[in-house]
C-alpha cells in the first residue's frame, strides 16, 4: 500500500510538472511583446529594457520557468493585466463557486443514477431497463449548455420555480445559495447520471453474476436484501473511479453550464480573460484547473485503492 | 454509447491485434470482410439510424447552397423573431435572419471541424504512438509522458487555453479541438504497436533488413488499424461537441458564420419572447450527437466484436 501510494505520488508529480512546462510553454506561443503591452503607447528604450530585466524576459527560457514556477509554488500567479489585482485572488475567488457547482452536480448525478442502474440491473431487459437506459443515452448527449437553457426556459419562464441564474456562496445564505443551484446542477448532474447510471447497471449485473452472490441466494436471501446488503457496496466501487475520471470533464461542463447560468466562475473569468487578452489570469485558471484534476485524480485513485481489498493488501 | 467527452481512454486496443487486420494485407479477404462487416453493421438498429441521420447531415453541409431557402448571413430576410411558419420552418433570429437556413450552414462548421479535427488528431498522435511503441526507451517516455500531460487538461479547457493563444477564426478552432484528441491516439496507438511488435512476421522483416520506417508504416500500422479507426469514429462526437462549446464561449468561428453553438448563445437573451431561437439550433446539435455516437458504437462494434457491450 505504501509503495502504491508513492509511486502514484511520483506520477502525479511528473504529470504536474508536464502540465506546468505545457501551459508555460503556450503563454509563450502567444504572439505580441508582453513587456510592450505592459508599457502601453508611451515609453523610452530604457524603461523597455529596465521592465525586460525586471519581467525576467532577458534571460535564457529555462531560467524564466524556473522562476515562473517557484513563483506559482510560492501561491504567486502573478498580477492582472487589466486592473492589477492579484491572479491568484481572482482565480480562487472564481474556482469555488465551480467546484461548488461540480460538486452538487456530482450529488445530483448519483442521486439519479444510483436508483435507475439499479432498476435497470434488476430489471435487465424490461421497459425499466431500456427507459431508464434510454434516457441515460438522452441526457448525456445534450451539450449542457442547451441542456442548461431549456431547464431555465421551462422552469424559470414557463413555470417560475426557479431562478434562472446567479450565485450565492452556500456559507452566505444557504437556502438562497441551494435554490439558486438547483437548475445548474441538475444540468451537469444529468449528464454525470447517464454515465454513472450505465456503469452502475453493468457492474451490478456483474457482481450478481459472482458466486458468492449466488451463494448468498442459495441460502436463501431476499433479492432486494441480496441487491442492498451484498452486490451494491462492491457495484458502486467503480462510480469512484469515474467520479475521478470524469471530474475533469465535469470541471469542463461547469465552465459552460455556469455561462449560462450567469455563475461566475473559472468559465466566466477565463473567457472574458481571452476577450481583453489579460494573459496571465489566462495562464492562472487554467493552471489552477488542470491541477485540480490531477490531484483530485490521484485522490480518486488512493480511495479506490483503499476501498478495494485486493489493492489495498497487495 | 460513446463517451464523446471522456476522460477516460477505454482500452479499444484489446490484445490480439492480427486477427482485425487479416484482411488488410489479403485484397480479396479485406472485400470478404467489408462485406461481412457490413452486413454485422446492418444488423445494428442504433448504428444504421445513426449513419442515416449523418448522412443528412453531410448533405445538409455540401449541398447547403441548394438546399437553404435563405442565405444564412442575409439580415432582414423575415421580420426578427418570427415563429416557425411555412416561409421560416425554423423561424427567425434577432437580425431577422433565417434559422433554418443558418442551421443547414451550421452543419458545415460543425462537420468540417468535427472530421477534421479528429482526422489531424489521428495522423499525430498515429505518428507519436507509433514511434514511441516502435522505438521505446527515452523517446517512448519522453512523448508519453507528454502525452499524459495533455491527458490531464479537460479538452475544452485545453481548447479554450487554445483559442487564447492562437485568436479566433475556423481554421484555430480545428487546430485548438484536435490539440485534445491526441494524447488518446498516441496512447491507443503505442498499446497496440507494443503487442504487434513482438509478433514473429516483425521480427522476420528486421532480419530480412527491411528499414524502421517501412516496417512501421508497412508493417505495423495496418495492424494496428482497425482500432484507431474505431477511436476515430467515437471521438468525432466529442470534437463537434468541443466546437460548440468554444462557439457557445464566443471562442468559436467569428460571426457572422452560422455555428450551432453560437446560435444557441444568441439565442439565450431572447428566450422569454422568441425560445424557438435558440431551442431549435440545439435540437440539431443533439440530434448529430446522438447519430454520431450510435455510428460510432456501431463502427465499433463492427470492427471489434469483442468490444460490445
Amino acid at each position: 500500500m505504501v509503495r502504491f501510494i508513492l509511486s502514484r505520488v511520483g506520477q502525479t508529480l511528473a504529470v504536474l510538472f508536464t502540465v506546468s512546462v505545457i501551459i508555460f510553454a503556450l503563454m509563450r506561443m502567444i504572439p505580441g511583446d508582453p513587456v510592450l503591452m505592459r508599457l502601453g503607447d508611451d515609453f523610452t528604450q530604457e524603461a523597455y529594457t529596465r521592465l525586460r530585466h525586471e519581467l525576467g524576459f532577458d534571460r535564457s527560457i529555462v531560467t524564466q520557468y524556473l522562476i515562473w514556477i517557484r513563483s506559482v509554488l510560492a501561491g504567486d500567479l502573478g498580477d492582472s493585466f487589466l486592473n492589477q489585482e492579484r491572479v491568484s485572488t481572482l482565480v480562487l475567488d472564481a474556482f469555488v463557486p465551480t467546484l461548488t457547482l461540480v460538486v452538487a452536480s456530482v450529488i445530483v448525478g448519483i442521486l439519479i443514477a444510483v436508483p435507475s442502474g439499479i432498476v435497470a440491473a434488476i430489471r435487465k431487459d424490461s421497459a425499466w431497463d431500456y427507459g431508464s437506459m434510454g434516457f441515460a443515452i438522452f441526457v448525456y448527449s445534450m451539450p449542457a449548455f442547451w441542456k442548461g437553457i431549456i431547464l431555465i426556459w421551462i422552469f424559470s419562464v414557463y413555470l417560475g420555480w426557479f431562478p434562472a441564474m446567479g450565485y450565492v456562496a452556500p456559507w452566505a445564505d444557504l437556502s438562497q445559495s441551494l435554490w439558486r443551484l438547483v437548475l445548474p446542477a441538475v444540468t451537469l448532474g444529468t449528464f454525470f447520471s447517464g454515465l454513472v447510471a450505465r456503469i452502475i447497471r453493468s457492474s451490478l449485473l456483474e457482481v450478481l453474476d459472482q458466486d458468492y452472490v449466488k451463494a448468498a441466494r442459495a441460502r436463501g436471501v431476499r433479492r432486494a436484501a441480496l441487491v442492498y446488503k451484498h452486490a451494491l457496496a462492491n457495484a458502486l466501487i467503480p462510480v469512484v473511479t469515474v467520479i475521478g475520471l470524469q471530474f475533469g470533464t465535469l470541471l469542463g461542463g461547469a465552465v459552460l453550464t455556469e455561462t449560462v447560468f450567469a455563475i461566475p466562475g473559472m468559465g466566466r473569468l477565463s473567457v472574458s480573460a481571452i476577450l481583453n487578452r489579460d494573459y496571465s489570469v489566462v495562464q492562472g485558471t487554467i493552471l489552477v484547473g488542470v491541477f485540480a484534476v490531477v490531484v483530485v485524480n490521484l485522490l480518486v485513485d488512493l480511495l479506490y485503492a483503499f476501498l478495494n481489498p485486493r489493492i489495498r493488501v497487495a | 454509447m460513446a463517451e464523446p467527452l471522456s476522460a477516460d481512454d477505454r482500452p479499444l486496443t484489446a490484445g490480439d491485434p492480427g486477427a482485425g487486420a487479416a484482411g488488410a494485407e489479403v485484397p480479396a479477404a479485406a472485400r470478404g470482410g467489408l462485406r461481412r462487416g457490413w452486413r454485422r453493421f446492418r444488423r445494428n438498429p442504433g448504428a444504421v439510424f445513426g449513419l442515416a441521420v449523418f448522412l443528412v447531415i453531410v448533405a445538409m453541409a455540401v449541398l447547403a447552397p441548394v438546399l437553404a431557402p435563405y442565405d444564412p448571413i442575409a439580415q432582414g430576410v423575415g421580420k426578427p423573431f418570427e415563429r416557425p411558419s411555412t416561409a421560416h420552418w425554423a423561424g427567425t433570429d434577432s437580425f431577422g435572419r433565417d434559422i433554418m437556413s443558418r442551421i443547414i450552414y451550421g452543419a458545415r462548421v460543425a462537420l468540417v471541424v468535427g472530421i477534421v479535427a479528429v482526422l489531424l488528431a489521428m495522423i499525430i498522435g498515429v505518428t507519436l504512438g507509433l514511434i514511441s511503441g516502435y522505438y521505446g526507451g527515452i523517446v517512448d517516455t519522453v512523448i508519453m509522458r507528454i502525452m499524459d500531460g495533455l491527458f490531464a487538461f479537460p479538452i475544452i479547457i485545453l481548447a479554450i487555453a487554445m483559442m487564447a493563444v492562437m485568436g479566433f477564426g475556423v481554421r484555430n478552432v480545428i487546430v485548438a479541438v484536435a490539440v485534445g484528441f491526441i494524447a488518446p491516439f498516441a496512447r491507443v496507438t503505442r498499446g497496440d504497436v507494443l503487442a504487434v511488435k513482438e509478433e514473429p512476421y516483425i521480427e522476420a522483416a528486421r532480419l530480412a533488413g527491411v528499414g524502421s520506417l517501412a516496417i512501421i508504416f508497412r508493417h505495423v500500422l495496418p495492424n494496428v488499424l482497425a482500432p484507431i479507426i474505431v477511436q476515430g469514429a467515437l471521438r468525432v462526437s466529442g470534437a463537434i461537441i468541443t466546437e460548440s462549446g468554444l462557439s457557445f464561449l464566443g471562442l468559436g468561428p467569428p460571426p457572422p458564420t452560422p455555428a450551432w453553438g453560437r446560435m444557441i448563445a444568441e439565442g439565450q437573451s431572447f428566450i422569454v419572447m422568441a425560445p424557438h431561437v435558440s431551442t431549435i439550433p440545439g435540437i440539431a446539435l443533439m440530434l448529430a450527437i446522438v447519430a454520431l455516437n450510435l455510428l460510432g458504437d456501431g463502427v465499433r462494434d463492427t470492427l471489434d466484436p469483442r468490444m460490445r457491450r
